[in-house]
């Protein structure tokens, strides 16, 4: 009888799964960054573009947070081919993470813009600040630090995601141990490492965001005045 | 002669002209066809009750509003339109922001940056928009909040003031332009009675140094009446008696003034 944990070979994948985790990281910060930055964009061209771009950012938005990351990260690398757009398996997927967190950190960018009081951009025209200088040395600095832990749940959330790329073969911690499993028949370690190594990464991460916030709010500028 | 010699128009031209101006919200009208000349140097009071537009005209004057008829004129150019050959049409962006460069605000809720220390506050425009260097910028933000009575505060975020002190650091702030005109809408409104004080001898001093035109919208009548030149009463949207604050005050025409007047008294 095989035993419920081989030891041995727990230690002889561990150095594999220990790289693989680098592309899975990799996927993670790289997509986090694009949603950071889509998820402005959207949420910038929401509120203060011109109309049209508000109705079409907002339908953008509402048509990614409605449907499956995992039918997207599909969509994107089998389909996009066809009109003209391909990309490797890495790419395609940190494209699908951006895109589709992106949506989600729009709003909750959205609710940190909207939450800087009226009387700031007022102020900002009757210093004749442009609007785009109001926006990024005056209502942006005071939008994201409430919204950090917000932004940051979503950094946890897309890096516990980052499994579903291995459906086109990205060669992340999910994909490594399928095939380590199917080449040695033991599903347990590989699979069981994996969910420690996701465990592991997520505390530090939740550790790290909850330390930023607190940094943030001890500065002496984060009190909002009347 | 074909033309009006300059020099003889500067002498007459008001600072701030309100040409027939009106604005509506929707049915409701706010200000009715309002006309105003304000001189150079000028120190207009503006009083009345709630709802009667005397914060909308300076809202106006600082293109937070846009007005729905007439034009408004700051040193003899138009502010809410600009030149097109012989015609005025509306203003664009960069017109206002040319224009907007004369005028000063200070608020009811002092609006400063949180996240900025006093300095900062009053050095970020001349920085960005003005483009001093920053040591430019710092000195003379430092000299400001100097004359504000807070030069041991320049560190000091908002929150870790007063009202009554971050109420100053705004007006050093918008001073830090250099505006030809500031105004002031209701700035004690929202100050603790006692903390009152030290922003009106700002404002009062700041009357007695500088070559400013000031419009101010209060409820101080006390201080209308020892500052201002002049001071307009409005009501329902027009200004329904004006006249030096002295004789404003001591004299009303008007039974409306004369009843505004006694409510206000009363409450005080």
């Amino acid at each position: 009888m095989t035993p419920i944990w081989d030891g041995d070979y727990a230690r002889e994948i561990l150095p594999i799964l220990a790289e693989a985790s680098l592309i899975t990281v990799q996927a993670t910060l790289m997509g986090f960054a694009l949603a950071l930055v889509l998820g402005l964009l959207f949420a910038a061209g929401r509120l203060y573009g011109p109309p049209g771009l508000r109705l079409a950012f907002g339908a953008v938005v509402e048509f990614i947070r409605s449907t499956p990351l995992l039918i997207q990260i599909f969509f994107l690398y089998y389909v996009m081919p066809d009109f003209g757009l391909t990309l490797d398996a890495l790419p395609t997927g940190v494209l699908a993470l951006g895109l589709h967190y992106g949506a989600y950190c729009a709003e909750v960018y959205r609710a940190g813009l909207d939450n800087v009081p009226k009387g700031q951009w007022e102020a900002s025209i009757a210093l004749n600040l442009s609007p785009w200088n109001t926006f990024r040395r005056i209502i942006l600095p005071q939008a994201i630090p409430p919204v950090v832990p917000a932004l940051g749940n979503y950094l946890v959330a897309l890096f516990k995601e980052t499994p579903l790329l291995s459906v086109i073969a990205v060669l992340e911690l999910m994909q490594t141990a399928k095939i380590l499993g199917s080449e040695s028949f033991q599903y347990t370690e590989p699979i069981t490492l994996v969910g420690l190594f996701f465990l592991a990464f997520s505390l530090v991460s939740a550790a790290l965001i909850q330390r930023l916030e607190r940094h943030l709010n001890r500065r002496p500028g984060r009190q909002r005045t009347p | 002669m074909t033309t009006d010699t300059p020099d003889h128009a500067a002498v007459t031209a008001p600072m701030v002209r309100f040409e027939r101006v009106s604005k509506r919200y929707g049915e409701l009208t706010v200000l009715d066809g309002l006309d105003l000349d304000i001189a150079p140097h000028e120190k207009v009071a503006i009083i009345g009750p709630s709802g009667s537009g005397k914060t909308t005209v300076l809202r106006m004057l600082m293109t937070l509003e846009r007005i729905d008829e007439g034009v408004i004129w700051v040193d003899g150019e138009p502010l809410t339109h600009r030149r097109r050959g012989e015609q005025l049409v509306p203003a664009d962006a960069a017109h206002l922001r040319r224009m907007r460069g004369h005028i000063g605000m200070v608020f009811q809720h002092f609006n400063l940056f949180p996240h900025m220390s006093a300095l900062r506050n009053c050095m970020e425009a001349p920085v960005t928009v003005l483009g001093l260097r920053p040591d430019e910028a710092r000195e003379r933000a430092g000299e400001l909040l100097a004359m504000v009575g807070l030069s041991d505060k320049l560190d000091h975020y908002p929150s870790q003031l007063s009202g009554g002190q971050q109420q100053r650091v705004a007006i050093a702030r918008a001073l830090a332009m250099r505006p030809k005109v500031m105004l002031f809408d209701e700035v004690t409104s929202a100050l603790d009675p006692e903390l009152c004080g030290e922003v009106l001898s700002v404002i009062r001093s700041l009357g007695a140094q500088h070559q400013l035109t000031m419009l101010m919208v209060t409820h101080q009548m006390g201080f209308a009446r020892e500052f201002a030149d002049r001071v307009c009463f409005f009501d329902a949207g027009k200004i329904a008696e004006q006249g030096p604050a002295q004789a404003f005050f001591e004299n009303p025409q008007s039974e409306r003034t004369r009843q505004f007047l006694r409510a206000v008294m009363e409450a005080v």
